[in-house]
């Protein structure tokens, strides 16, 4: 069943359109992360769906009503900030107890949910304590606790963990995750950091300028990106671009300077097929050593940049004059000015138009 | 390996006593040529300021006999009340003889109300135009700052028929209405200076517990922005309980606030110049904004600071 429901949104300020007609269905009890750079509308499409923003054109569905006119607190949704936004003059209970008092709920009907909300985050003993009086994991914990009180259909984050340092923003990550599992609400969470879309999320939307470019697992996203905006955008290191001639003679195959990139095993999507083509792999896709020679393809490469990450290492290497990542053990021995074979199955690899970009 | 090396020859340097030399907090010289500089220009504006303060007092001490010697820096020889009680129950204002005490009381009606009442007003204003971005709100705002802009003298009479026509004229009620009015754009701006600096989540999050404009206003915002009601007050305090102009203008003798009389008592030609009146019925005028910035003077530097950082 359908829980969000988002029909031809338009938002304009002025004559500046920052969502183009927006489509985008979201189930019941599904996480879905909205992903971009920041300026690419993700957190205003967030504010649209929470009330905060009136929009120009379309409609929003929550939960069957339309809401699109509704004010945020009749929306049935709970909102978790990247500054937390706790009220600050008021202490956690205080700041739980609000929206509550709000819709003018019955004294007892308040005690029982924030007791089982503080019951649920582990908040407890901070019950009695101001916000600033928290480090900011209690505070995140805090603000989530108060979508929670209010006992939503729809949480909505908006870069919650932002604020945070890497060790806690993990910790809590993964916290969020079994909220999830635990509630099984319907959340919507924006993030520019993919690391968190890959781990939350069922779906994704990846936007840019205001348009939902894909949205699929995170599985379909890194294996299969749309278009060459996706395919760059998602991984780190980015994926290794190559642009070359597409010729079809007995096989398909990929030529640039002196290389040939033969194509076989490539499931295109069509027989529809341009000139100019640009190939893409991913650095974790390529293999090295004596592994290199069992791929369907393999080359020599020079190496030029080794960059030791611990758990593995990127080799910065040059491939018929262009620059090209891969990834090794971290126990690898190369070194920078050697050279070495490398080898990877265009299978894995992604082959975009370089006119319109989209995926081959 | 060069790097232990290093670090053991520089501590076996220093077991031989080798490493003397200035070591841990540098010694401060108490006078040196900047401190000097600094506490001397510090006193001379001080004894600058305060002098005149204590030739007041001095004065406002004395009896006129003594006065008239013209030791005006001279400690009071024997020191006397009765210019003050004077000053306060019986100096003569043209036809009133009750002193300042009848100015004082129109002073402490008129200051309130309108404090109360800009305060009031300009705290919703400036949260409207911060927080709830209405249509027109830019244009509402330019035509208010501007209103800042453009001197008293210029809208003396107009307001004088406008009061005349609302029938206020040369009552406390004009005159409320009058401050109330005037202390409109420089109080806005400075409450949407200071609720724009409140993080926008913290509204969006109201919203979404669902409180309204007011609820929002006195919930959230109130209780965050003690420090800019504070600079808000003392602006119009002293603003207000200073004012002459306003008041000469738009009273009558019966309602004259305090600045309004102190003039009347220390220019009236009749008899005598009583010095030490004049000088008892000054201070005793200026006593309410001076206890008002010792009262919250730390306040006010925080509101100040506050206010001032985003605009």
């Amino acid at each position: 069943m359908t829980s969000v429901s988002i029909r031809d949104l338009t938002l304009k300020f002025g004559s500046l359109e920052v969502l183009k007609s927006l489509n985008l269905d979201i189930d019941e009890g599904e996480f879905l992360v909205l992903l971009g750079p920041s300026g690419c509308g993700k957190s205003t499409l967030l504010n649209c769906i929470a009330g905060l923003l009136d929009i120009s054109d379309g409609q929003i569905f929550i939960g069957g009503n339309n809401v699109t006119w509704s004010e945020p607190s009749e929306r049935g949704i709970g909102m978790v900030f990247q500054s937390y936004a706790l009220y600050p003059q008021m202490s956690v209970e205080g700041n739980l107890a609000f929206g509550l008092k709000n819709a003018r709920m019955p004294k007892d009907e308040i005690e029982k949910r924030i007791a089982r909300a503080a019951e649920v985050l582990q908040i407890e003993p901070l019950l009695k304590r101001k916000p600033a009086q928290l480090s900011g994991g209690q505070r995140q914990r805090v603000a989530i606790g108060r979508a929670l009180v209010r006992d939503v259909d729809v949480f909505l984050f908006d870069e919650p963990l932002s604020n945070l340092d890497a060790k806690l923003r993990a910790e809590l990550r993964v916290e969020i995750k079994r909220l999830h599992h635990r509630l099984k609400n319907t959340m919507i969470y924006v993030t520019h950091d993919q690391i968190e879309a890959l781990t939350l999320a069922d779906r994704i939307a990846i936007m840019r300028n205001g348009i939902i470019q894909q949205l699929d697992t995170p599985h379909e996203i890194y294996n299969r990106p749309v278009n060459l905006y996706v395919a760059g955008f998602m991984g780190s290191p980015g994926m290794n671009f190559i642009e070359g001639e597409l010729s079809h003679h007995s096989e398909a195959a990929l030529n640039f300077s002196s290389t040939k990139v033969p194509l076989g095993r490539y499931p295109f999507a069509s027989d529809d097929r341009p000139g100019k083509a640009i190939f893409g792999i991913r650095p974790e896709h390529v293999s090295c050593g004596a592994a290199a020679s069992d791929e369907p393809f393999s080359i020599d490469v020079e190496i030029e940049v080794v960059e030791p990450m611990g758990a593995d290492t990127l080799v910065w290497a040059v491939l018929d004059g262009r620059e090209f990542r891969f990834r090794v053990d971290g126990q690898s021995e190369l070194r920078a000015g050697q050279t070495t074979r490398i080898g990877f199955d265009p299978a894995k690899a992604s082959i975009f138009d370089a006119q319109t970009e989209l995926r081959l | 390996m060069a790097d232990v090396i290093t670090r053991d020859t520089a501590a076996a340097a220093m077991t031989a006593g080798r490493m003397e030399g200035p070591r841990g907090a540098k010694p401060k010289r108490s006078i040196s040529p900047r401190n000097v500089f600094i506490y001397g220009t510090l006193l001379l504006v001080s004894i600058y300021y305060l002098l005149p303060l204590y030739v007041m007092i001095v004065t406002s001490l004395k009896g006129m006999p003594e006065i008239r010697l013209g030791n005006i820096f001279a400690p009071p020889v024997e020191i006397t009340f009765e210019p003050w009680v004077k000053a306060w129950a019986t100096a003569c204002t043209g036809l009133n003889c009750d002193g300042l005490s009848r100015g004082f009381w129109n002073s402490v009606q008129i200051t309130v109300p309108s404090v109360i009442l800009s305060i009031a007003i300009a705290s919703v204003n400036g949260y409207a135009l911060a927080n709830w971005r209405f249509k027109g709100a830019d244009v509402f705002f330019t035509i208010l700052i501007f209103g800042a802009f453009i001197p008293y003298q210029v809208m003396l009479y107009p307001i004088v028929i406008l009061l005349r026509e609302l029938g206020i004229y040369g009552t406390l009620w004009g005159l409320i209405l009058v401050h109330t009015i005037f202390g409109m754009p420089i109080l806005t701006l400075l409450f949407r200076n200071y609720f724009t600096t409140v993080p926008e989540e913290l509204f969006k999050a109201a919203r979404v517990d669902g409180a309204g404009f007011w609820g929002i206003y006195f919930k959230i915002m109130l209780p965050m922005s003690l420090p800019i009601f504070v600079v808000a007050m003392i602006i119009q305090i002293t603003g207000i309980w200073n004012d002459f102009l306003f008041g000469v203008v738009y009273t009558k003798p019966d309602v004259y606030p305090m600045t309004v009389q102190l003039n009347n008592i220390v220019n009236s030609v009749q008899g005598v110049k009583e010095y030490n009146v004049n000088m008892a019925a000054t201070i005793i005028t200026g006593l309410v904004p001076l206890f008002i910035y010792f009262v919250s003077g730390k306040l006010f530097v925080r509101g100040i600071a506050a206010g001032a950082v985003k605009g």
